[in-house]
């Protein structure tokens, strides 16, 4: 038998359907990537539970009124000084650090801050304190609690370069992106202790 | 001038044969790209704030969203404090079932990692917030990230 040539597939319409695929896509696709500020809540705690008495000194008050100002340990303060008068608070180092295992971590050696007695005794005890209002706007609520974040970062950043000679947010990425080597992770954890977040959201001023 | 003549006959046809890898190619592109919206907005699209220190939420089958904003039926009454869950604008008070509900559809040794992104709009008020959380707290829920647009929002 002779072989007959097979007639040609008509593509001419191929395009047609793919514009028709990719109308669809084009119509459903949502490129943005979800990012925001991640927060840990605290557990809920037991009905009988007392909370422990921290030392004036060792809180960074912050609180923000309904009309969206600030108050800052009982001075008005404009959002823009806010990171520094936290990275002040924080990396003061007055005292000696908390209890791990009953041992004092002593004081703080890497603090750069003025060491006065009437501020924090040493990052780790240092807690910082948001209060606000019901009526309160979500997004000043949102840029105090970037600034109190970016402060720390600016100090675990400084803290990195002068032990590793590069950031802490560079540190994080390479260990990210290799997450099996034991030092880098040791060295990401210690920077992370030496500066902890403690920011905790005290109970809203009630309003209506 | 007969050569001239010639040339007039007609345009030749534009070749049209690499339309289809052309599109084809944009296709690939959309469908790798691409996320399907899983819910309708109930409420206006909030516009979010901004912030510096941001983290991006990755594995998205681990999260669950809430919105919080300006309700598109005014029956629901108006003002910036509407709360959407799943298709329905809903109370702090089924956030709990909301996110119980969530829990059936991950493996139960993913639990601790789920994380509830909360978007809600600049003009909402913190204590809309502090309901949900105090409700996300009693559920155990206490990973949360506040949805923000990168940038910086002080003036």
């Amino acid at each position: 038998m002779a072989r007959r040539e097979t007639p040609e597939i008509n593509a001419g319409s191929m395009a047609d359907i793919a514009f028709l695929l990719l109308i669809f896509f084009l119509v459903t696709t949502t490129m943005n990537v979800d990012s925001g500020i991640s927060k840990k809540l605290s557990e809920k705690p037991p009905a009988d539970y007392v909370p422990p008495v921290i030392k004036e000194k060792n809180i960074f008050e912050v609180n923000i009124n309904r009309n969206n100002e600030l108050l800052v340990e009982g001075e008005r303060m404009d959002v823009k000084q806010l990171k520094e008068a936290a990275v002040k608070f924080i990396d003061n180092g007055g005292g000696d650090g908390k209890l791990v295992d009953g041992v004092s971590t002593g004081p703080c050696d890497y603090c750069e801050g003025e060491k006065s007695i009437a501020s924090s005794d040493h990052p780790n005890k240092a807690i910082i304190s948001v209060q606000s209002d019901r009526g309160t706007d979500y997004g000043t609520y949102i840029i105090v609690q970037n600034e109190l974040l970016s402060a720390y970062t600016e100090l675990r950043n400084k803290l990195s370069q002068k032990r590793h000679g590069k950031s802490y947010t560079q540190l994080e990425k390479e260990y990210k992106d290799n997450k099996t080597n034991t030092k880098l992770k040791e060295e990401v954890e210690a920077i992370k202790s030496a500066y902890p977040q403690i920011i905790s959201d005290a109970e809203p001023t009630s309003a209506n | 001038m007969s050569k001239f003549k010639k040339r007039k006959k007609g345009i030749p046809a534009v070749n049209t044969a690499a339309l289809p890898d052309i599109v084809f190619m944009l296709l690939f592109f959309f469908m790798v790209t691409t996320t399907m919206r899983e819910t309708s907005l109930q409420i206006e699209a909030p516009s979010l704030p901004s912030a510096t220190e941001v983290k991006k939420l990755e594995h998205k089958s681990l999260v669950s969203t809430i919105y919080i904003g300006k309700a598109k039926d005014t029956k629901y009454g108006v003002g910036y404090n509407k709360i959407q869950l799943n298709d329905k604008i809903a109370s702090a008070d089924q956030v709990p079932a909301f996110i119980i509900n969530a829990r059936t559809k991950v493996a139960e040794n993913e639990i601790p990692f789920m994380t509830t992104s909360i978007k809600a709009d600049k003009q909402s008020s913190v204590g809309t917030i502090i309901d949900i959380r105090l409700k996300l707290r009693d559920v155990n829920a206490l990973k949360v990230s506040y949805s923000t647009n990168t940038g910086s929002d002080i003036k």
